[in-house]
């Protein structure tokens, strides 16, 4: 989904542009930080892999197939900072070489599906491997990382295109339905970036970065140590965590405060079969925004918090419950 | 969608339009797309002649309306957002053809279309005449960060390599009989994925190791004459600044 | 002076396990010496410690009376050249003419010099007419000759070669060994490949277990079968040391 020119008018363009700019500059400084004189190198490989990965067609469900995005898989790989510079340096070659994605559209594209997917990516993962650790852990956290960034991502769109769009749209019922359609593309991007994640874990856990910290420690004399080469993920990517978490909020309270103000839409999408995709697709996204709309008398903003805690509760249980399984089987 | 890039769009080629400073180009079909965003929707005629001088354009450096069809395919799942806005948009509704449609959207979808459209083209004509490697140093000469550039050179470098090392674990795979058909085959898939990040992982590492050998100190030491005459400057100029004058007019 | 000079180098990667343990080793200028040993023997570590990439444990390291010292890495560089085993690792700029003035231009070299030291090096292993192709575009066998021009164009004292002859087809093979002949520099070539030893060069060195287990004439070491079976080397199936050619060398 590389938006073209014309979608967005000139204030969105320029001022996603800026938000763009921002982001790879703060990222660039942090990943020098990382990977000091490696940096180039590192990126420019990794920039690769995801290039060639997002060509691998993934099946969805009967007849059609998605392709990954990669940014909640390359921050989990490669570390926040350094999946952003991948995925802007894939889009700018992309939309240089390849004609894919406007020129004017580069700073929405950047921001769209370099900055809010990694943001919330791993946003989510680290909350769920805060509360569980391990590599079955990592991988149900880099499941839910990569799910939830693709409806982020659509849901992102959705509120520029509100805001800035060259259409006037419902925004409610174009919420559900891309909410709802990418909730479905979420699973295929979250199956494949577990399973990814899981094959490296297998082979070369030093390589994940998401993973560091978590390798079991050595046992000396029959005292476990801390491996003297282990960093522990923390510091530098904290202000990722907090500015991810900030983003989830957003999109959730907006999303959901149009979604109750007019409950309409939602139906009138439900009616235009074949809008995206199948109309099963709809029905899920309409009955996933009606629920929040039933929330009679309190404010709507607080419902969308709610709702983002409920989500990174559940993700936090299902990552609890694979811990006391794995400590149960080891017991 | 993000599908299909396995051919570049660079075209060889002597043309005067080759033959531009990347800087130029780059900054000329970006102010182009600037001027045909800011164009007002209902100046019909001006889109016209914004087609006019990219098939001008084309021509002078010869690549091929074929050629740039082909390329558009890339813009297919935009083109069915477009007719949907009409259909999902709101306020005052006309009837076409049996079905109640947005006027206010119409004109939407003719605006997203239109743009789009010369967008891409524009884009297409910046890729097939300019060699990839030199996009990216007039981007660097635009004040792009200089890092930036490097990563992308090492993609530009290692894109090919990659994929290449895709393709055979994918005829491996087949050649033993798998095909992926449904969500089951996601794990096998992804182990490809795993074993091709591991791989591009190590020769980053190894590729650093190959530069310090050679006495990298965490700057590119090699500098390529990017200069650019007035002259070419305003050569290139002249696309974006027709089509300034056609907007300044469609404005009037 | 001597081109390189190795002494009790000792080495332990971080996770504890040790690679060499006391390697002694020196090479004369203009000799072209095999450092042949199986698999795992150490042979690339040691050579990771040629131009500093890595830090002895213990033990020095001289390359032309340079010590390989976090100081001196500029100079010690410039004077090893370290050929990689997979070119494409090796060259990773987007193209020959970028990718061999790489090196030179670390080193400060800059315009019609630079140009001029990047043809030199391209026409010393025949690719001078590759100069503007992108490297993948190039076959193995001319993608390894580009790989020796890189680091020709630094002007090395020696010249180290990662198992040179890998991958490459008979023809390929046999036009890098005659580059490599009628180049005047000092070659230390690691290698399992013993014919290709053999055909380049008189003197050899086994490294196996992390030191130096022989060091002598490439043919008399070849000829050793219980040598060569201690240390897990073996001749080609149908492999025969020719006789010396007449009056022969040395």
């Amino acid at each position: 989904m590389h938006v073209p020119d014309g979608f967005f008018n000139a204030a969105v363009s320029v001022s996603a542009g800026v938000v763009a700019a921002a982001g790879v500059a703060v990222c660039l400084r942090g990943a020098k930080r990382e990977l000091d004189d490696r940096t180039a190198p590192m990126a420019g490989l990794v920039a690769a892999f995801v290039f060639a990965v997002q060509m691998l067609n993934f099946p969805v469900a009967a007849g059609t197939s998605g392709h990954l995005l990669g940014g909640a898989l390359a921050a989990i790989l490669v570390g926040p900072y350094t999946g952003v510079l991948c995925i802007a340096v894939v889009l700018l070659v992309q939309g240089l070489f390849f004609a894919d994605g406007g020129l004017t559209a580069l700073g929405v594209n950047i921001t769209l599906m370099g900055l809010v997917t990694v943001l919330v990516g791993w946003a989510v993962f680290r909350v769920v491997t805060k509360v569980a650790r391990g590599k079955s852990a990592v991988a149900v956290a880099a499941f839910l990382a990569a799910l939830l960034s693709v409806p982020a991502s659509a849901l992102a769109f959705t509120l520029l295109f509100w805001v800035g769009g060259t259409a006037p749209i419902d925004i409610a019922a174009v919420a559900g339905a891309m909410g709802g359609v990418h909730l479905l593309i979420g699973i295929g991007e979250g199956l494949i970036t577990a399973t990814t994640v899981g094959a490296v874990l297998a082979v070369r856990p030093d390589l994940v970065y998401g993973y560091r910290g978590m390798a079991p420690a050595l046992i000396v004399n029959g005292q476990p140590v801390a491996p003297a080469a282990a960093q522990p993920v923390k510091g530098g990517a904290g202000p990722f965590l907090l500015a991810g978490l900030g983003v989830t909020a957003i999109l959730a309270s907006v999303v959901s405060y149009f979604a109750s103000s007019s409950p309409d839409g939602l139906e009138s999408v439900a009616e235009e079969k074949g809008f995206i995709g199948q109309a099963g697709d709809h029905s899920l996204g309409a009955w996933g925004l009606a629920e929040y709309g039933e929330a009679n008398g309190v404010p709507l903003w607080i419902v969308g918090l709610v709702g983002v805690g409920i989500t990174l509760l559940v993700a936090g249980a299902i990552g609890y419950a694979v811990r006391r399984k794995k400590s149960a089987v080891e017991a | 969608m993000g599908a299909g890039h396995r051919h570049q769009l660079y075209r060889p080629g002597t043309t005067p339009v080759h033959r531009l400073p990347a800087q130029c180009k780059l900054l000329a079909v970006f102010a182009f797309a600037i001027v045909v965003v800011a164009t007002p929707r209902e100046a019909f005629w001006a889109f016209g002649l914004y087609a006019v001088m990219l098939a001008a354009t084309a021509a002078a450096a010869r690549v091929p309306f074929s050629f740039v069809a082909r390329r558009m395919v890339i813009e297919i799942p935009f083109v069915l957002f477009a007719v949907f806005i009409p259909i999902i948009g709101l306020g005052e509704r006309v009837t076409v053809l049996g079905l109640s449609l947005s006027a206010e959207a119409l004109w939407a979808a003719w605006n997203i279309l239109a743009k789009a459209t010369l967008g891409v083209i524009a884009s297409i004509l910046l890729a097939a005449t300019t060699e990839p490697r030199m996009i990216l140093l007039g981007a660097q000469r635009l004040r792009l960060p200089s890092l930036l550039v490097q990563i992308a050179m090492f993609m530009l470098r290692y894109m090919d390599v990659i994929m290449d090392e895709m393709r055979r674990m994918r005829v491996a795979r087949e050649s033993r009989g798998f095909e992926a058909r449904n969500l089951r085959h996601i794990p096998v898939i992804a182990r490809s994925a795993g074993a091709l990040f591991i791989r591009s992982y190590e020769r980053g590492e190894r590729v650093h190791l190959a530069m310090l050998s050679r006495g990298y100190s965490g700057s590119m030491p090699i500098v390529h004459d990017m200069s650019a005459s007035a002259r070419q400057w305003l050569t290139a100029g002249a696309l974006p600044l027709t089509a300034l004058a056609v907007m300044g007019m469609s404005l009037l | 002076m001597k081109s390189l000079e190795v002494s009790q180098l000792a080495y332990a990667y971080p996770d504890g396990t040790q690679a060499l343990f006391g390697v002694d080793l020196s090479i004369g200028r203009g000799e072209r010496v095999a450092l042949l040993g199986p698999n795992g023997a150490g042979k690339t570590t040691l050579v990771m410690h040629l131009n500093g990439i890595l830090t002895p444990g213990h033990g020095t390291v001289h390359v032309a009376g340079v010590p390989v010292v976090r100081d001196r890495l500029k100079e010690v560089r410039q004077r090893v050249g370290l050929v990689f085993q997979d070119p494409d690792d090796q060259l990773f700029m987007p193209t020959v003419r970028d990718d061999v003035a790489f090196g030179p231009a670390n080193m400060g070299v800059r315009g019609e010099e630079l140009e001029r030291v990047v043809k030199e090096a391209l026409d010393r292993v025949g690719m001078l007419e590759a100069i503007d192709r992108p490297p993948h575009h190039l076959s193995f066998g001319q993608r390894r000759r580009v790989a020796v021009a890189t680091v020709l164009a630094m002007e090395p004292e020696i010249l180290v070669l990662d198992e040179p002859s890998s991958n490459l087809d008979p023809a390929a093979r046999r036009e890098l060994a005659e580059i490599l002949r009628s180049l005047e520099v000092t070659v230390l070539m690691v290698t399992h490949d013993l014919p290709y030893a053999l055909e380049l060069c008189e003197r050899s060195l086994i490294l196996s277990g992390g030191v130096i287990a022989a060091d002598g004439p490439t043919r008399e070491l070849l000829a050793d079968d219980g040598l060569l079976a201690a240390h897990r080397l073996e001749l080609p199936y149908g492999f025969a040391i020719p006789a010396p050619p007449a009056g022969g060398r040395g």
